[in-house]
Parts: C-alpha cells; sequence; structure tokens
C-alpha cells in the first residue's frame, strides 16, 4: 500500500449555507491511533461522516491507499475497507448482534442463504470478540446490552465487515472510567495489528495517553497535525480554542445588586445521577456572566433549570426583585419577573414554526395583557407592534408578517426570537448558545444585542459551549465540568486557563495524573 | 344446535380470510415503517377491478383476482411516491389514499357497468365423497381455494420477513432507517417496494370480497373492513400469526351476527359489528397501562419519514 491509508484533501461542506468544513485536510497511516482533536461544531464529525460516505463532501477529495475514491453511499465505504462507530450507535435495537451484523451484507456474501449468512456472521463474531478479549453471545439482542458492550458490537461489526480503517467518534464520551481504558487498550491493540484508527475526541487526556498524532481542528478547519508526546499541553490548548488576544473592549458599565443567584442547584438526571451538582454562582445587574464548558456537563440542565423547563432537586434559584426564593419557578412566573430567555433549540422552545411571524412576536406578550384582555387579541396593535421589532432588530427574510417562522432562516429566526423577548426591556435575560448556527454578521448582531442589555443594566447569563463567544462578551466566567461549578474567572480572560479548566477536569482524575 | 355451530364455523373463515390478508399487507407495509392507512381504499381498487376483469374481459376469478393485486399496488404507488419520496404526513396521505380510492372506484364501476351485475365468482373446492363426512365434511366443503391459500400464504410472508435477508432489510428500515442507511441499505427503496407488496396483500383482500364472497361489486362494498384490518394490525401487535388469530376471532363474530339474527335472538346487529373495534381500544389500552416500559411491539420508526442530512 502507498501513502496513507486514509487522507482527506481540501474538504468542504455546508449545510443549509452554514459551512461545516473549510478546506479540511487528514491523513491517517495503518497501524497508527490519530486523534482528531477539536471544541464542539470544529467539524469532527463531520469530516468523518464525510470519510464513511455518510455525507457528500461539495468539494475536496477522498483517497484510500493513496487512490482517489468517490464514496457513493456507507457501504462503499465499508467494501473500501473504511468502519465507523458513531457516537450514537448505528444499531438496530430490537435485533440480534448477528441480525445486525448479517444487515451489512458481508461476511457470508450477499447471495448466501439467510440461515448461512446468520452462521457465518455468528462465527466472525465470536472470532474477533475472542481476538479482542470480549466475550460476546452473537444472538442477544441488541437493547439488552450496556452501552459499553453496545459499543464493543459496533467494533467488532466494523471489523467483520473487514475494517482496515476504524473511526470512532467521541467513543470514551458514553463509557464509565474502567471502561473507557479498556476500549483505548483495544484499539491500541487492533493498531498493533496494522489497523489504522481515528479517535474523535475532544478530550486531552485519551490525546495524550492513546493517540500516535493528533490533528487539531478549530472552525471546520484543520489547523495543525502534532505529536501529542512533543506538544506542551498549553499548545495542545492553544491550537484547539484559538490565540485570539485577550478581549478587555467595552466594559463600561456599572455593575449593581445581584439580580439572580443559584444556590446549590442540582438536578437530577432521569437515572437519578446528578445533571448539575450543587452549583453556585451570582449574576449582578449591569453584567454578563459566562457559563463555559465541554458540552454534556451540566450547562444546558443548567440553563432549563433557570428557565423553569426543568425541576430543581435540591438548591434554589432565587431572583432579588421578587424578594422570595423561587424554587420551581414556572416560565409564565419568571416572565413576571423580568425574565427573558433565549433557548438553544429555538425551533422547540422559542418558535411556533408553523405560525406566522406576527403570531410568533405576540405569544410571550399576549399573557401580559399588551393586547388586550381575556378573549379578545388587539391584531392591528399587533402587527404594527411586530412591523416596528422586525424593523428594529433588523430580521430578514420576511415576507410578510403573515408568512410562517420556519421558513425564516436559522439566524432571523433567531433574530425574532431576541426581538421578541428584549421588547419589553428584560431585568434578566438566560441566553443559550444564541448564536449557535449562526453566521458571522448574525452572531454579531445577537452579541450586539446582549451587551445592550447589559449596558442597560439587565444581568444577563451566557451559557455556550464556544469559548470565543463567551471570553468576547462575558464580564466573569464560571466553569462547569461534571455537573460541578468548578472555577471562576474575571477579566481579562487567560484563554488557556479557561480551557485548561474545561478539558482537565472533563477527564477522570488519575488519567490527568498519569498523563506525561 | 351441532347444525348452528357447524354452520358458523363453516362461514367464518370466508369472513376471517379478508381480515387476515389485509392486516398481512398492512404488517409487510407497517413493518418498513409506512402507516398504510390506506387499506381500505386499496382494498375498493382490488374488488372493483377483481369484478371488472371478469365481467369485462371474461377472466377465470384467479386470474382476475391477481390482476386485482397488480391493480392495488400500482394504485399504492402514488401513495408511496407522496410518502417515501415527498416525506408527506402518512396520516394525511393514507385518508387521502381512502377518500381517492372511494370516488375512483365507484367512477370506474358505473362508467363499465361493472355496479350490481351477479356474475359466477370464484367456486367451492370439490372435495367428492370427502363432503360427506358428518361435521367436517360440510365446513370443509364450503370454503374456496383462496381460503385454503391463506394459511400457505402467510408462512410464505413470515418466512421472507423473518428467515430471508428481504426481510431483515425491511424490518431495519422500519426499526431503525438511520442504522439500515449507515449499514448501506438504500431506505427508501425498501420501504417503496414494501408498500407495493403490502398493496397488492390488501387488493387481494378487497377482491376476494367481490369476487369470492359477494360474487358482485357494489360501491363501497368494504364497508369499512380497510379499517378493521388497520386496527387488526394494532390488536395483533404487529406480529402475523396474532395477526391471523385476530383475523379468526373477528370473522366468527362476524359471521355470527346473521346466524344469530336467523336463530331468532334479538341483539343489536351493531354492537356486534362494534366489537372488534372495542377489542382493539381494549389491547391498546392494555399495551399503554400494563406493558409499560416492556420493549415496545410497534416498529420503532413507524410513520416517520427518512431524511438522511438533516441537520440545521
Amino acid at each position: 500500500m502507498t501513502g496513507p491509508a486514509l487522507s482527506l484533501r481540501g474538504v468542504e461542506k455546508s449545510f443549509d449555507g452554514f459551512a461545516a468544513l473549510k478546506d479540511a485536510s487528514f491523513a491517517v497511516d495503518a497501524g497508527e491511533v490519530h486523534a482528531l482533536l477539536g471544541e464542539n461544531g470544529a467539524g469532527k464529525s463531520t469530516l468523518m461522516n464525510v470519510a464513511c460516505g455518510l455525507y457528500a463532501p461539495d468539494a475536496g477529495e477522498v483517497l484510500v491507499g493513496g487512490a482517489p475514491v468517490r464514496l457513493s453511499g456507507p457501504r462503499q465505504a465499508a467494501e473500501l475497507g473504511i468502519g465507523m462507530v458513531h457516537q450514537h450507535f448505528k444499531l438496530v435495537r430490537p435485533f440480534s448482534i448477528v441480525d445486525n451484523v448479517v444487515l451489512q451484507g458481508r461476511g457470508a456474501g450477499r447471495r448466501a442463504r439467510y440461515g448461512a449468512s446468520v452462521e457465518a456472521a455468528a462465527e466472525a463474531i465470536r472470532a474477533q470478540g475472542a481476538a479482542l478479549g470480549f466475550s460476546i453471545d452473537p444472538h442477544a439482542r441488541v437493547d439488552t446490552l450496556s452501552v459499553a458492550e453496545q459499543q464493543r458490537v459496533e467494533i467488532v461489526r466494523a471489523l467483520v465487515a473487514g475494517a482496515r480503517i476504524l473511526i470512532l467518534d467521541e467513543p470514551t464520551a458514553v463509557l464509565a472510567v474502567s471502561d473507557a481504558e479498556r476500549l483505548l487498550e483495544t484499539l491500541r491493540e487492533l493498531a498493533a495489528r496494522g489497523t489504522a484508527i481515528v479517535l474523535i475526541t475532544h478530550k486531552l487526556a485519551d490525546v495524550r495517553r492513546f493517540a500516535d498524532r493528533v490533528t487539531v481542528m478549530r472552525g471546520g478547519r484543520t489547523v495543525a497535525t502534532v505529536d501529542p508526546a512533543k506538544t506542551e499541553t498549553a499548545e495542545l490548548t492553544r491550537l484547539t480554542v484559538g490565540d485570539a488576544p485577550l478581549s478587555t473592549v467595552g466594559r463600561t458599565s456599572r455593575v449593581g445588586r445581584r439580580r439572580f443567584e443559584a444556590i446549590d442547584l442540582t438536578c437530577l438526571r432521569r437515572d437519578g445521577a446528578p445533571a448539575v451538582d450543587g452549583a453556585s454562582f451570582h449574576v449582578r445587574a449591569g453584567e454578563i456572566y459566562g457559563l463555559a464548558g465541554v458540552s454534556g456537563n451540566g450547562q444546558s440542565e443548567l440553563a432549563e433549570a433557570l428557565m423553569g423547563l426543568r425541576r430543581v432537586d435540591r438548591g434554589a434559584i432565587q431572583f432579588e426583585d421578587a424578594g422570595q426564593s423561587v424554587e420551581a419557578a414556572s416560565p409564565s412566573r419568571l416572565r413576571a419577573y423580568g425574565a427573558a430567555f433565549i433557548p438553544a433549540d429555538r425551533y422547540s422552545y422559542a418558535l411556533a414554526g408553523g405560525l406566522s411571524v406576527a403570531d410568533n412576536y405576540a405569544i410571550g406578550r399576549v399573557r401580559r395583557g399588551d393586547y388586550g384582555p381575556v378573549g379578545w387579541t388587539r391584531r392591528g396593535t399587533i402587527r404594527s407592534d411586530a412591523a416596528a421589532a422586525v424593523e428594529a432588530f433588523d430580521v430578514q427574510g420576511v415576507r410578510s408578517l403573515d408568512q410562517k417562522a420556519a421558513l425564516l432562516s436559522g439566524g432571523n429566526a433567531q433574530k425574532l426570537v431576541i426581538a421578541r423577548e428584549f421588547g419589553g426591556e428584560p431585568t434578566i435575560v438566560v441566553a443559550q448558545s444564541p448564536s449557535r448556527g449562526l453566521d458571522v454578521r448574525a452572531s454579531a448582531a445577537v452579541h450586539g444585542r446582549l451587551a445592550e442589555a447589559r449596558d442597560r443594566g439587565a444581568a444577563v447569563l451566557l451559557v455556550s459551549e464556544d469559548l470565543d463567544e463567551v471570553t468576547a462578551l462575558a464580564d466573569r466566567i464560571g466553569v462547569m465540568s461534571g455537573g460541578k461549578l468548578v472555577a471562576e474567572f474575571e477579566a481579562p480572560f487567560d484563554r488557556q486557563a479557561i480551557g485548561r479548566a474545561m478539558v482537565d477536569h472533563s477527564a477522570p482524575a488519575h488519567d490527568a495524573a498519569t498523563a506525561p | 344446535m351441532i347444525d348452528f355451530l357447524v354452520s358458523w364455523i363453516a362461514n367464518t373463515p370466508g369472513f376471517a380470510a379478508p381480515y387476515a390478508l389485509a392486516a398481512l399487507g398492512l404488517i409487510v407495509s407497517e413493518r418498513a415503517g409506512v402507516l398504510s392507512l390506506g387499506a381500505e381504499g386499496f382494498m375498493l381498487v382490488g374488488a372493483v377491478i377483481g369484478v371488472g376483469m371478469i365481467l369485462s374481459f371474461g377472466m377465470p376469478p384467479l386470474p382476475a383476482m391477481v390482476a386485482a393485486m397488480v391493480a392495488a399496488a400500482l394504485v399504492s404507488t402514488l401513495f408511496a411516491a407522496l410518502v417515501v419520496w415527498l416525506k408527506i404526513n402518512q396520516v394525511i396521505a393514507g385518508l387521502v389514499m381512502v377518500f381517492f380510492c372511494q370516488g375512483a372506484t365507484s367512477l370506474i364501476g358505473s362508467q363499465y357497468g361493472w355496479t350490481n351485475r351477479p356474475f359466477t365468482g370464484l367456486p367451492k373446492i370439490e372435495l367428492g365423497p370427502l363432503a360427506n363426512v358428518p361435521v367436517l365434511g360440510p365446513i370443509l366443503a364450503a370454503q374456496d381455494v383462496v381460503i385454503y391459500a391463506t394459511p400457505a400464504i402467510f408462512l410464505g410472508v413470515v418466512y421472507v420477513l423473518f428467515r430471508t435477508h428481504t426481510g431483515l432489510r425491511l424490518r431495519a428500515v422500519g426499526e431503525s432507517p438511520e442504522a439500515a442507511d449507515a449499514a448501506g441499505i438504500d431506505v427508501s427503496g425498501v420501504r417503496f417496494l414494501s408498500v407495493m407488496a403490502g398493496a397488492s396483500l390488501i387488493g387481494l383482500a378487497g377482491a376476494y370480497i367481490s369476487v369470492g364472497s359477494a360474487k358482485i361489486w357494489v360501491e363501497d362494498m368494504t364497508s369499512g373492513r380497510g379499517w378493521i384490518a388497520v386496527a387488526l394490525v394494532i390488536f395483533a401487535r404487529w406480529s402475523p400469526w396474532r395477526a391471523l388469530a385476530g383475523a379468526i376471532l373477528f370473522g366468527a363474530i362476524e359471521a355470527l351476527v346473521p346466524k344469530l339474527a336467523a336463530a331468532g335472538v334479538r341483539l343489536p346487529q351493531y354492537l356486534m359489528l362494534m366489537t372488534p373495534y372495542l377489542a382493539t381500544l381494549g389491547v391498546m389500552i392494555w399495551i399503554a397501562a400494563a406493558r409499560r416500559g416492556a420493549a415496545p411491539d410497534e416498529p420503532g420508526a413507524l410513520g416517520v419519514p427518512h431524511v438522511r442530512e438533516e441537520r440545521r
């Protein structure tokens, strides 16, 4: 074989005008574990979905063993020896393991009788499992297996299909510490047998312990490929989060009293494990408090609790103006205190896609009686207010106020939400990933509005996985990890320190300790 | 009493077969993730085309029923195009198909003068001396070839669904189109063909009503049996064998109504005709209440269109 086992050159991919990949290049050799490191939304998974044939790239090429290939779909990728273990497993849950393997149509040949395929696949599963030290019952149903077992099934299935290039998307994210250890050892062993392994991760500890090389992605581009053993942690962090200068601009507002406060806030997941674990912080009038962290560390649950969408199991949320502790706040009570919310998923929580732009604008205010008493709405006032807001907040793509909100692009939908939420001059703003999926212009507009609210004296909580966004806007930053608030920073910020707090704590403690 | 029982049992298969075949067709389509609410319409298509082939083209009953299956499958391509390619809401598309087929079959029937014209239709199987055996004889002699073929059709479909690569792909597409897609299966293609295969069985059920039982075409003659089949699939929790048992149960109830009336028992007939729906209602409540937390029997992606690059 000549050249790297798999390489991608100059790959570009956009979704609805949002460029997820810009000139991304990557190469992995046979026998190495190559990590693909980056923050959420850096384009790691998208790039690998191109490599495994699920997404067709807009530009760029895929080479297997040095030869350019055109991937028509996952089946062809599998035939070329590319296998991917997705973050959300692609297993048919009510099927047995062996049926999931047979489904790929490889192993015993596609013309074989079903019964013969099942026997051949069961044999192949046992053989691959034994070689990796797994005990697998090929006839067990997938939905009876633990997450770690399902992941092993995915790996074994890729190998049975003849994968020589194995891509794993955030494989340790779903595993307990001991299972993650075992998985990474398995991958080392596979690499020793000549398999090329791509490990998509945002954990520095995983990279340090198990990768031979690491390629860092940021903002849809591949920024560097380095040897982790010869690279300082600070350098890797810098590559991952970027080296934007310390931002100190425009923090002129006077900080006032505490507007709201979370005291030892704990929210439990359905399985009883804490999603938010005793978090305490406060936000004062005239400041933006940024809540940073790698996704899945409790920020979204915390934001939902603040918005009254999630039950608080212990601790309290206190609003100063209310003069009382609000433990299980309902969204309508919070609104009465002058709170405005910009949820992360604007299409499920913020907009009714099937209703018109004008109706969506009016929703938050109808209950306050702005548009007439119960049983009567002043359509004319709604329309003129909505028209004014669309104008003032530069919501583009509104051909008519009767147009369905779902037809607005992501950025303009978000501007409509902000127009509505900011229309009543809120004193408290909770914004969750407000610029996710927006282009530069739209994000700048959103950021401008948040800064404006702060300067007007509102207390703003900005929850975001985008460190650039948080450091650019916030006056103080709290870092969440494992549901706990692990560190707080004051402006001017040391990006490296914040990045370290985000990634170090998300790795198991002893991993960090044994890292070279 | 024994005569009453014998004639009841002899009549049951004729009522049960259309339910069984329609439910089986629905299972094929729904196991692939497509809710074929248009069953009532596909049955009507099968019924009218079966009659038309006999009256206008002089076809023997069996080839006419095969033509009816093909016709129902062809009409279902319209439905499949709506839901599989255009990803239109399956419930709405299914309802539209029912009303479209009701109108179209009435129109065709009257246009070609097929309405209300009796014909010979499907004959009973000749059993010779066997027909004289007490009890068993009269029951067996009352059946036709479709009745005897129905268990074989069930065996065949069950074999394909659960013992072949084709069936594995079909069920994978219905349970988890994402997983099937990642395994390299053409999700849309499998769904399209499953809808057609299911519709051909539903068309056979309709043709049996007109060619096999009634031996006449009347507008809307399926009179809601397609809907009972939809309910029956839920009742059977998507298992072909349970659907067969359910069809026999529902068929037995339907066969009982005229018998009771003839015997002078006064029961509101609408109460009897309601029992299939009552039974289905009971099963749905039972599933919701008693089987909470157990693995659902419903195909995981039933009614959900598959779109690959769905991202915002």
